[in-house]
């Protein structure tokens, strides 16, 4: 006992090594690409949080005279909308709800997705086979039909459209975890912990669950964009976000009838879509590769 | 004077069956895995994985296991460790049935532990050294102040110092290092027997050697029982008192280490020594002493699993199994030339 306890004593502290996420971030702190995606997302996001003090005017309050005006327009710096609102004003006000409508489905079909597949995954077996041939199912529709099918049973709102955009991601999430819990599943780092004898649940907490949801988080980011793009979708359809209420999507189908005489103005929310949607694809892309080095 | 031992139970508490119970009896050990061909298919191919195996483990010796790959060595060892379920047959540990309700399966796992081959898909990488080392004795309701002062003291037993690799990750240490944290990792339940499936065979020779000698040692320091799994002859002889020779799922021949490396009775094993690169140049290994695959196990041979690859064969052999035979000193060999009443050809000629 003593002669251990001496040994640690008279040897200099060592520096505890940089554990796995802080060396992910490390990597991916010297990816330009990503970081430029994060500022742009971080921008996007505080802009949205902050909107009261950062838009110039009010999102709801229009101007008959002043309609439809094109970029520039002073007083109007991305010009106005078809009833005369600041168009500057209604994108940074529109990333609050369409963020919010393209995060909250893949953040809630992350936690439920990644349960059921790291539980089927793990079980295996038949109670894996019933599963993921359930969730087959799902993939039998395309993901678009299958939001507008889901959305147009529950009805239009915000509420619905989470919920709708929730269960086309699900099967997504939960085949991926599925996949990579299986991986895992038979590693001996697995089986040794099987011999201590430890219970299902302490495997799966401690073993298991580390290993499996950085891929699919990885994952769920990509369909964020996915997520965005069917969300505003929905909004354009009518499915989703009701006028007046700002959002890219229902902005995008409200300003389509102006596409030949502003069509710049026109095109501002679908820029924002593709801006942000492009920026959480090369994020994740980045988040990829750094987590992607030996572990 | 150090953690392991003070708590440690006396061994008269531990040690149930007594001097003379071997400390892990495998009787008629069967598994077969079966894989039908797609949904649909009704017909089923059938690897006969272990197909009929007993052997005992006396309490303080190291039993080498050897054969080529496939002849079920690895699964023999998981079915020891309950990592899969056994079609047939029975495990005891010292004396008591492993399972039932003397002998818990919980009990039984703190009491026997296994290192496995790959050093690095054994260990979590999302784990520290000293996590994955003190996660078995938290499973068992150490605490975490002692779990880890565990795993520094048995960091310190294999030969790594605490203060420097207790915090890493597998990532940053290398492959001899990874498998003496496996190892400590198998004692830090303080088990009675360790399994050793092809511990050393990723290492270079040299960290091979360090880690033998480590295993050694401990042995002698933890009174620990050894069932060593190589497919390295050289290391299987310097390490066990006792060989038993596998082929195609089936015990050829058990016996003391010396007895079975100087005097092979199964034409298997003499072919098995012979293929040993010899290290005398007057002395080469002219002609391959076995040749072609083994009979892939999803059909094997009837009769002796053997004869399809044997010089002795005879027509017996492809009829009658033959049963391992005491050929003297503890010494068993399952071929009919072992037996003398076996009727084979071969025997009459002498």
């Amino acid at each position: 006992m003593s002669a251990i306890v001496d040994a640690r004593i008279a040897l200099p502290k060592i520096k505890a090594s940089r554990g796995y996420w802080a060396s992910v971030g490390h990597r991916l702190m010297r990816d330009p690409v990503a970081m430029v995606a994060l500022a742009i997302i971080l921008l996007i996001v505080l802009a949205a949080i902050f909107a009261p003090f950062v838009a110039p005017a009010d999102p709801f309050r229009g101007s008959m005279l002043r309609r439809l005006k094109p970029i520039g327009f002073p007083g109007y710096p991305l010009g106005a909308d078809e009833l005369g609102r600041d168009m500057l004003t209604r994108l940074i006000y529109g990333g609050r709800l369409s963020l919010f409508i393209g995060v909250m489905p893949v953040l809630l079909a992350f936690c439920i997705g990644s349960g059921i597949g790291v539980f089927a995954g793990y079980v295996g077996g038949r109670i894996n086979t019933v599963v993921m041939r359930v969730i087959d199912v799902f993939f039998a529709f395309p993901s678009v039909l299958l939001a507008i099918a889901l959305s147009g049973a529950l009805g239009a709102g915000i509420l619905n459209s989470i919920v709708s955009l929730t269960i086309v991601f699900i099967p997504q999430i939960a085949r991926v975890s599925e996949a990579v819990t299986t991986q895992i599943r038979t590693r001996d780092y697995v089986e040794a912990a099987r011999v201590s004898g430890a219970s299902a649940f302490t495997i799966v907490r401690v073993h298991v669950l580390g290993n499996v949801l950085g891929p699919v988080f990885v994952y769920a980011t990509s369909l964020i964009s996915v997520s965005m793009i069917l969300a505003s979708g929905l909004s354009f359809l009518g499915l989703g976000v009701k006028p007046p209420e700002p959002e890219w999507g229902l902005m995008l189908n409200t300003l389509r009838t102006a596409i030949y005489t502003q069509p710049l103005v026109a095109a501002l929310p679908g820029a924002m879509i593709f801006i942000t949607s492009i920026s959480f694809n090369l994020f994740s892309d980045g988040l990829r590769s750094a987590m992607e080095v030996k572990q | 004077m150090n953690v392991i031992v003070d708590t440690m139970k006396p061994v008269d508490d531990v040690d149930r069956g007594g001097e003379a119970t071997a400390l892990l009896s495998v009787r008629g050990l069967i598994k077969h895995f079966g894989s039908s061909n797609g949904l649909l298919a009704r017909t089923r191919t059938v690897v006969r994985a272990v197909d009929g195996v007993d052997f005992d483990v006396m309490k303080g010796e190291t039993l080498g296991i050897v054969g080529e790959s496939g002849c079920g060595k690895s699964t023999t060892a998981r079915l020891i460790m309950q990592i899969i379920k056994p079609d047939l047959g029975e495990i005891l540990f010292d004396g008591e049935k492993v399972g039932s309700t003397a002998l818990g399966l919980n009990d039984f796992r703190k009491q026997t532990q296994m290192v496995f081959q790959d050093s690095y898909a054994s260990l979590n990488p999302r784990l520290t050294v000293e996590d994955t080392i003190a996660f078995g004795p938290r499973v068992h309701g150490l605490p975490r102040k002692a779990a880890v002062e565990r795993a520094h003291d048995l960091l310190h037993r294999v030969g790594l110092e605490p203060s420097r690799f207790a915090g890493r990750y597998p990532h940053e240490i290398s492959g001899g290092q990874r498998q003496r944290i496996n190892i400590a990792r198998g004692l830090a339940l303080e088990p009675r027997l360790l399994i050793l499936d092809e511990a050393v065979s990723a290492l270079d020779k040299s960290v091979e050697a360090q880690v033998l000698n480590l295993l050694l040692d401990l042995k002698d320091e933890f009174g620990l029982t050894y069932i060593f799994i190589s497919h390295d002859l050289n290391v299987v002889r310097f390490m066990s008192d006792r060989v038993m020779v596998m082929y195609l799922g089936k015990v050829a021949e058990v016996g003391p280490s010396e007895s079975i490396f100087t005097k092979p009775r199964h034409p298997y094993t003499e072919a098995l020594l012979a293929s040993m690169p010899s290290m005398d140049p007057d002395h080469r290994t002219e002609e391959a002493p076995i040749t072609g695959d083994p009979p892939n196990p999803i059909n094997p041979p009837p009769g002796c699993r053997f004869h399809t690859r044997c010089k002795f064969t005879a027509t017996l052999c492809a009829n009658a199994e033959p049963a391992l035979h005491d050929v003297g000193g503890e010494h068993l060999a399952a071929c009919h030339l072992a037996n003398p009443e076996s009727g084979h050809p071969r025997l009459s000629l002498a």
